[in-house]
């Protein structure tokens, strides 16, 4: 145990935390003791810690803020949901199915990543987190649009109308446009999403701790040194921004199995829900992976807690969200916390006990 | 026959223009705020659509509970969101001022959902038509077939005049020339003597009084006022500003305007379900070619 | 110390799951508990404040004059942000709360969304406003209102029918559900009855605020008819800008339009001639719309609009499955549920959105829409 290397301790923390939550939830829903709130929240909880701990590996840990990370969650979960449905009556088994369709979603959200990474991640600041969200606003601009059909003939694709799918008699319309995809198969569960959500900790974790990772931070740090020793910049950012992307797409997946229906709306895929998950990464601190899984999980279960409150729900969410900022990034605030902390309190009676 | 279809066509094309650049007008007054801020202060304000919002309620309120005339609602309206910008600053961003910049950010988005979620309480959620604060009738061209708004060629001009105010502020006096060390170099312009928390708490009030003047415009220009008014051309408004170039004042102007114009076109000529799609690509392809935007500064690299 | 903030926070959070549960297992009651769900903050809140309000005033009414068999009404409402994963969210606390029928939601993606899960649970729903047809698609939820094809069919077959115009040009929002469904089925329509389209120009939510693009190209393929399958808040800009333009056809709307007289400010003047198919009227002379309409603007200071009226409507047709269905509040949901669903398809309700709607097993409404023409800055029927 006293070999064990801080930062592995750490992580092993972090596993901990999460696989304590599974048990605790899942004890509670076998004896009948979790709400249905809570219940219906646990998948959501994953899709979003999920999210967060993708986001972190761009912004914590290649250092570059990213405005459209929900694009690369719509297009997971808009390939899956497709997926799932063009298969929905093959019988094919329902956790195979899923499987599959988790694993496409990452698939094309990481191509999405490497597509609009390559002239992204030339880009600097400001200008790289402007281009990132009018990426997310084009896909979701495009996925608006995008109607797709089967028929005996086929499968038909058409950015017009459904009309416009001249689909035979016997066809469906799967992807209506705005309308989205209705009827996903609900395949999501909390042991898929927890196992999902380790999955991604064990990959930005140990992608932290490898050659690559490393590589990565030292471009964050200090790009012209990096170069200078030989590091392929351009490589290495684009590993982490696809890896990043695919996690993404990943959760696309566990959300849209999640709920019957699947639009493109701002409210879910435009840059409010990626200004959201950049809350949960910077509220649970840049780099820090446990802290975006805290985060995320807390944030997304507050709004619920203050239902209470009715009319006043969203006033007081966005007055605690600035206390929150400000609790934990004020220099001042963390001057008076680190005066007056606990730890503090413990360490310095300890130095008094020792010193008698 | 023909040359008759092609003079219809010319005219569409100058009437879509002429829409576009009354778009663009728009924009580009919500861009200069949030271009002046991010100048200065570094800091991307996500809560300056809404600080717009805050403005047109104040002239609206103005207008129709007091009954004042327009100008002097506008200047309430000015009032108002220089007041609210300041305790904003003090309150949520001040103290986050050597915090990293993605902090002050979060705030900000909690500052812009605060606001909202406020004016929702006091004013409701239908929409509220608003009075136009312009009087000037519409200019009317070739037989009537192009019209140009009274609210666009005024929003023009405001535009202009407070670009060159604006310039003109940063260029000759005290305040300014402090405002463009701190925009350069906030470590030296500390060691030469200037105050920059004040100088930054003067940007923000500036920025927000503009947000004042442009609520008024914005809502003149689209009559309807709800408590969302305020976030979609806010950010329609910040990719102007990167467009033009973020931190450049004529940048602004000319971003807003381009966007409004691209906007508007694509609309007409190629297809208005993906017209949002191609304003972003035309954006995406403006940046990789100028990385800095159209007007905006080089900064070479420090080793 | 932030270590210590999580795990104070963490804490707190279950503490507070506990707190919560329980209530659950609570099968029957001794008031009818009827739970709706709809958007009260964000774009889409107009809509669902109108349910919210409508709904109250009728649950008001009812326990006022003695309730339903003599048992009050309990009516709870669950903001959903417009968003489906808020709205399952809304749907789980109200099941913790302990609600028998639900009176939601509002909006129709959502809609969608609970619909699976009060099917799963064998909860009855009725969505006031839900209008895509996906909303019914469970036998256990039905409609107040028009389901988006049969307003988009209507449509076109009325305009056919009475020759109010022949080129026909549509604006719509391409980023709605409700706004695209009715566009769709009146395409197709169109065709059918032998009406030219001669402009089908989109906008989407991040889009709409300049329409003199749409408004020109309509103008330039010289439509005689715009048809307006949209809400009236969008509606009211496209007017003025038409009439900035100088283009002056027949708008066409459907009962989304609703609401456009009673937009503060808003100059009447320019919806004179305006048509619009809408079952619901707010400046109807006949006493039930009085007094709703009376009572809405006493008690919250606007016009109702068409979601309010649904949502009233929605509560007495709740109130008269019940009694048909001889429900009794210590039954469990899904109990209810089956007695209710067989209910429905024999009650016919004479509310204010409609004469005498009956409904079918498929949960969709049978009733006429009212097409009207305001003249004189008053609805007028045609």
């Amino acid at each position: 145990m006293k070999n064990m290397s801080k930062q592995l301790k750490s992580n092993l923390i972090t596993y901990g935390i999460v696989i304590v939550f599974y048990l605790l939830m899942m004890i509670l829903k076998g004896t009948g003791n979790l709400s249905s709130l809570y219940r219906g929240l646990l998948v959501p909880i994953c899709v979003y810690t999920i999210m967060a701990v993708s986001l972190n590996l761009t912004v914590g840990i290649l250092g570059e803020l990213s405005l459209g990370h929900a694009g690369f969650m719509c297009v997971g979960a808009f390939t899956s949901a497709l997926f799932s449905m063009l298969l929905r009556d093959s019988g094919m088994n329902s956790i195979v199915r899923f499987i599959i369709a988790i694993l496409l979603g990452a698939l094309v959200a990481a191509l999405a990543g490497v597509i609009i990474g390559i002239p992204v991640l030339r880009l600097k600041g400001d200008y790289l987190a402007i281009v990132t969200l009018a990426f997310g606003e084009i896909i979701k601009n495009v996925v608006n649009v995008l109607y797709v059909g089967r028929d005996s003939n086929g499968v038909h694709v058409s950015f017009k109308d459904a009309a416009s799918l001249n689909l035979l008699p016997d066809g469906e319309v799967i992807v209506k446009g705005p309308q989205g995809i209705t009827g996903t198969p609900n395949d999501s569960t909390f042991t898929i999403g927890i196992i999902m959500l380790i999955i991604v900790l064990f990959v930005v974790i140990n992608f932290v701790n490898s050659r690559s990772g490393r590589a990565v931070m030292a471009i964050r740090d200090n790009r012209i040194a990096a170069e200078s020793v030989g590091i392929n910049i351009s490589k290495f950012k684009l590993m982490a921004f696809a890896i990043s992307a695919s996690m993404a797409g990943a959760a696309g997946a566990l959300y849209a199995h999640n709920l019957a229906t699947l639009n493109a709306l701002p409210k879910n895929f435009g840059y409010n829900m990626s200004i959201m998950i950049l809350v949960y990464v910077v509220l649970g601190g840049i780099g820090n992976i446990r802290g975006s899984v805290i985060a995320a999980t807390i944030l997304t279960v507050l709004p619920e807690l203050l239902r209470g409150f009715s009319d006043y729900r969203m006033l007081i969410y966005s007055v605690v969200l600035i206390a929150l900022m400000l609790f934990n990034w004020s220099p001042k605030i963390l001057d008076f916390r680190s005066k007056y902390s606990v730890k503090n309190w413990i360490s310095k009676k300890r130095d008094n006990k020792e010193e008698v | 026959m023909t040359r008759i279809a092609g003079r219809e066509k010319v005219m569409s094309f100058l009437n879509y223009l002429i829409s576009g650049l009354s778009l663009g007008s728009v924009y580009a007054i919500i861009a200069l705020g949030y271009t002046m801020v991010y100048g200065i202060a570094k800091m991307l304000n996500f809560a300056h659509g809404d600080v717009i919002m805050v403005g047109g309620f104040a002239v609206y309120m103005s207008m129709n509970a007091l009954g004042l005339n327009p100008i002097l609602a506008v200047i309430v309206s000015i009032i108002v969101c220089t007041v609210l910008g300041i305790v904003i600053e003090k309150v949520a961003y001040k103290p986050l001022r050597k915090a990293t910049p993605l902090a002050v950010l979060i705030t900000a988005i909690g500052v812009s959902y605060f606001l909202q979620n406020l004016a929702l309480l006091i004013f409701g959620s239908d929409a509220k038509l608003f009075t136009s604060v312009v009087n000037i009738k519409a200019i009317s061209l070739a037989n009537g077939q192009i019209t140009i708004t009274g609210e666009t060629i005024v929003t023009i001009v405001v535009c202009i005049i407070i670009m060159v105010v604006l310039s003109l502020f940063i260029k000759k006096t005290k305040a300014g020339q402090a405002m463009l060390a701190v925009s350069e170099d906030k470590e030296a312009a500390e060691l030469m003597g200037i105050n920059v928390n004040k100088t930054i708490s003067l940007t923000f009030a500036i920025g927000s009084g503009l947000a004042g003047i442009a609520g008024a415009l914005l809502c003149s220009a689209y009559p309807t006022l709800t408590p969302y008014t305020g976030s979609m051309p806010g950010i329609k408004a910040f990719v102007a500003a990167v467009f033009g170039g973020i931190g450049s004042i004529p940048g602004a102007l000319i971003g807003g305007l381009l966007l409004g114009v691209i906007e508007n076109l694509s609309k007409a000529y190629i297809s208005s379900q993906m017209a949002d799609a191609i304003v972003f690509s035309v954006l995406i392809i403006v940046l990789l070619v100028k990385p800095t935007g159209l007007l905006g500064k080089k900064i070479s690299e420090k080793v | 110390m932030k270590k210590i903030l999580s795990i104070v926070l963490t804490v707190a959070m279950t503490a507070a799951m506990l707190v919560g549960c329980g209530s659950t297992e609570q099968a029957g009651s001794d008031v009818f508990k009827i739970g709706g769900i709809g958007p009260i903050t964000g774009g889409a809140a107009v809509y669902g404040n109108a349910v919210k309000n409508g709904a109250q005033i009728a649950v008001d009414e009812i326990n006022e004059a003695g309730g339903i068999n003599g048992v009050q009404i309990e009516y709870q409402f669950e903001d959903d942000e417009h968003d489906a994963e808020k709205a399952v969210n809304a749907y789980n606390t109200l099941s913790d709360w302990g609600m028998q029928l639900l009176l939601g939601t509002v909006t129709s993606a959502p809609c969608v969304a609970v619909a699976e899960k009060t099917y799963a649970d064998s909860v009855y729903q009725l969505t006031p406003s839900g209008s895509s047809v996906d909303c019914v698609k469970n036998d256990n939820a039905f409609q107040v209102c028009f389901t988006d094809p049969n307003q988009g069919a209507a449509s076109a077959d009325y305009i056919a029918q009475n020759n109010v115009g022949s080129k026909i040009a549509v604006i719509y929002d391409s980023s709605d559900v409700y706004s695209s469904g009715i566009y769709e089925k009146f395409a197709a329509e169109a065709d059918a009855v032998g009406l030219e389209i001669v402009a089908a120009e989109a906008f989407t939510a991040d889009n709409k605020t300049d329409f003199t693009t749409q408004l020109t190209k309509a103008k330039q393929a010289e439509a005689d008819l715009v048809f307006l399958p949209i809400y009236y808040a969008e509606a009211t800009l496209i007017l003025s800008q038409a009439n900035t333009l100088g283009y002056a056809p027949t708008f066409f709307g459907c009962d989304g339009l609703d609401g456009i007289l009673a937009v503060e400010n808003f100059d009447v003047s320019l919806a004179e001639g305006v048509m619009l198919l809408t079952p619901f009227a707010a400046d109807a002379k006949d006493d039930a719309t009085v007094n709703f309409v009376t009572k809405y603007e006493e008690k919250f200071g606007e016009t109702p609009n068409q979601f309010a009226a649904d949502a009233y409507d929605g509560v007495y047709i709740i109130k008269a499955a019940i009694e048909k269905a001889g429900v009794t509040p210590d039954m469990s949901a899904s109990e209810m549920c089956d007695l209710m669903k067989k209910a429905m398809t024999e009650i016919t309700v004479d509310g204010i959105t409609g004469e005498g709607m009956t409904w079918e097993a498929t949960g969709e409404v049978n009733k006429g829409p009212k097409a009207v023409v305001i003249k004189n800055g008053v609805y007028t029927a045609m």
